[in-house]
């Protein structure tokens, strides 16, 4: 073993042990039953049941709207951000990404507080507003990072040919921000769907997302059960990434 | 002569304190091939980006066959643009980067075609229309950034240091493929560059820039032949530039010699700034019917020809091209012909800096106090100029307290000595004779001793 592996041995005791075992476990908690035999049983009760299939819609939905909404908000914002005509300062910048160095919990419980106090209603509007308010900033940074980075010659060239500063956002600041949009999608998208701290405060568990009921198979010591569920939910992460994966390198063009 | 397509009428910039662009007048002739050419910093790509538009000058006027473009956006005007470091589009392939402009135009699927093609084959691309952008070599990438500013049928090409980022070779054959789509297309390029030498190859003009002002602009052979200052004499090409003193028409003194030469019409006993090429000084082995004589101290073999460096007898270096090697330390008999011997006019013969008075003792100018002998006639708070000769400014390595410092902006050797610009923001600059080895860009400290510092009124 040379010198620079023995370096990574810790690193890699540390992801066996954390990452690699757990993920194991899950597996082979979702595959089994009670008893410690080998099943199907635990995922395909997933698919016969009607009530899971339908928080598993509405987690899904929330999500795309959530991501949707971030997007909307966060690239013009971004834009703007980036734009040294309307910004001047770095510490605007800093202003936008303050609320992600405290502590998510946190805020939510304060919006579900302040909500209580202003007498609104919880539902649906509190629970986009609460994952709209905790992953905006996740939204903003990707782009404005990529926006603020990008080579002013090429809005330049695009004027220089003919096109008008919209066609030169269409045409060409837009294709090339895609990548800052699919790793802001990734940052959004994928946790959201994880999510039940938001939908617990936000909605008094009035809705509920696929992330609390995994919560609640765990906390009711349905292992097997809650394994499978969450087993599924990788899944869907999976192929989220995948998808994002591929978006970012078919904008980007191939590395050379 | 061809008729005007741009004019330039004095335009001005600045950015912060700082004069890019100082009144510009400059008229571009249709199918002309220009070059605007000088050192970083001299302003040269701020005046083609504010032809393009990308860049709004503070005042003056850019007109583009007698109509005022001044304030028409980039988008609109019928000039093309190659970026230094060609911008391509990565999101497009070769085929959409050069229809970008023909689309937002909404031509035809069938011309945007036929034309791409046409173009592909001018830069000899064919077949690469569906390649990567990233994928293509320096080379590759510079011609599809032709390729994409021709397609929109400019009238006018601009070149923004497009071969800077090549390497030599291929820079040599871009240059022959510049000059060849030049007279095939015959339409106006206005290229900037840094490099003197590619200026000379391609352009039917050049116009030297340097500190947002333009020094000359001529021919090739005018610029490298005739140039008007030591500045552009010492930026094109290699010279020898040195101080003379024209005795009267036709006749000049430098290097401690007199020599016929075939200008005219200076003032007798006037100051003057002579140029000569290294291969106008002819080189012998005899000593007699010479003009001077000197000792080689160094020679070189550089291809072609050997370069030498020769001290002449009344101790002045001078640099000497010639086809035959000669021994370094062997003397040797030399001669200037006397039109090889370019006679200039100094820009200026001493420094002379706005001043005010403080006291009998004391006046102040660059921003600073100096103590001198104020002439009586002169009052406290009295506005005053101050003279003071080139080799009377001593220059400190260091800065001391309460005296004025600054860059050394361009340097020129003059056979004996240095002559240096040493400028400071907000300030006139001080023009310096020495004899110490200064690099461009070093900060140095200005001293000048009380005698030296002569005050007049105002207007002499």
């Amino acid at each position: 073993m040379n010198n620079r592996s023995t370096w990574s041995l810790p690193y890699f005791i540390f992801l066996v042990i954390f990452v690699v075992m757990p993920l194991l476990l899950v597996l082979f908690y979702a595959f089994q039953d009670g008893q410690g035999h080998f099943t199907f049983a635990n995922i395909l009760r997933f698919f016969s049941d009607s009530d899971s299939l339908a928080t598993f819609a509405l987690s899904i939905e929330v999500a795309i709207e959530n991501t949707v909404i971030c997007i909307l908000l966060g690239y013009p914002l971004a834009w703007i951000l980036a734009n040294k005509e309307y910004n001047k300062s770095a510490v605007t910048v800093v202003l936008f990404i303050l609320p992600m160095w405290i502590n998510a919990l946190m805020r939510t419980l304060a919006t579900a507080e302040l909500f209580s106090m202003l007498g609104v209603n919880l539902g649906k509007g509190t629970l986009l507003f609460g994952m709209v308010y905790d992953y905006l900033p996740f939204m903003i940074y990707p782009i404005y990072n990529i926006l603020s980075k990008m080579d002013k010659s090429y809005s330049e060239a695009a004027q220089d040919l003919g096109a008008s500063p919209v066609k030169v956002f269409f045409k060409v600041t837009l294709p090339l921000s895609m990548p800052g949009v699919w790793s802001g999608v990734l940052m959004v998208f994928m946790p959201t769907v994880s999510t039940f701290a938001i939908s617990e405060f936000l909605t008094n568990n009035k809705i509920k997302l696929f992330g609390t009921i995994i919560q609640e198979n765990i906390n009711s010591s349905m292992w097997n059960y809650g394994a499978a569920l969450a087993f599924v939910m990788l899944l869907i992460i999976g192929i989220t990434k995948f998808i994002a994966e591929d978006e970012e390198v078919a904008t980007e063009g191939p590395r050379k | 002569m061809a008729e005007t397509i741009i004019k330039i009428e004095h335009v001005s910039k600045s950015y912060g304190r700082g004069n890019v662009l100082d009144d510009i007048n400059l008229d571009i002739r249709k199918g002309e091939f220009i070059t605007i050419v000088g050192p970083s910093g001299c302003g040269k790509t701020t005046l083609l980006r504010i032809i393009a538009g990308l860049v709004q000058a503070d005042s003056g006027t850019v007109s583009l066959g007698g109509k005022d473009i001044t304030s028409m956006p980039p988008y609109k005007r019928p000039l093309n643009m190659v970026f230094q470091r060609y911008a391509l589009f990565p999101h497009l392939n070769v085929y959409e980067n050069i229809a970008f402009g023909m689309k937002l135009q909404k031509k035809s699927e069938e011309e945007i075609d036929n034309k791409v093609r046409r173009l592909l084959k001018l830069v000899s691309l064919t077949d690469y229309e569906e390649r990567d952008v990233n994928s293509l070599s320096g080379g590759q990438q510079q011609r599809v950034a032709i390729a994409r500013a021709l397609a929109n049928s400019p009238q006018v090409l601009l070149l923004d240091e497009p071969l800077s980022a090549l390497d030599y070779k291929m820079r040599k054959d871009m240059q022959m493929e510049l000059k060849e789509m030049h007279k095939k297309l015959g339409l106006t390029f206005i290229n900037v560059t840094h490099d003197q030498e590619e200026a000379i190859t391609l352009s039917d003009t050049v116009i030297v820039m340097n500190e947002g002002k333009i020094q000359q602009i001529g021919t090739p052979e005018d610029i490298y032949n005739e140039p008007c200052n030591s500045f552009v004499a010492d930026f094109i090409g290699a010279s020898n530039i040195l101080d003379g003193t024209m005795i009267q028409d036709r006749k000049v003194n430098f290097i401690g010699h007199d020599f016929d030469c075939v200008d005219e019409g200076f003032a007798e006993n006037e100051p003057v700034d002579i140029v000569i090429r290294p291969e106008d000084i002819y080189i012998v082995n005899k000593l007699e019917s010479v003009q001077f004589t000197g000792v080689v101290k160094s020679c070189t073999f550089k291809g072609v020809h050997y370069e030498m460096f020769v001290d002449s007898d009344n101790g002045y270096e001078l640099m000497i091209q010639d086809y035959n090697a000669f021994e370094p330390g062997s003397t040797v008999g030399l001669i200037i012909k006397p039109q090889d011997i370019q006679v200039m006019h100094k820009y200026k013969m001493e420094n002379t800096f706005d001043a005010v008075v403080i006291d009998s003792q004391h006046v102040s100018f660059l921003g600073s106090e100096f103590e001198c002998t104020v002439p009586e006639r002169f009052k406290p708070d009295d506005k005053v100029t101050a003279h003071v000769a080139f080799d009377k400014v001593d220059l400190l390595d260091y800065c001391q307290d309460g005296k004025p410092e600054g860059k050394v902006r361009f340097i020129i050797y003059k056979g004996d000595h240095y002559h240096l610009k040493v400028y400071k923001r907000g300030q006139t600059s001080v023009y310096v004779d020495t004899n110490d080895v200064y690099d461009k860009g070093d900060l140095v400290g200005i001293n000048i001793a009380p005698e030296d510092i002569i005050i007049t009124a105002c207007d002499e």
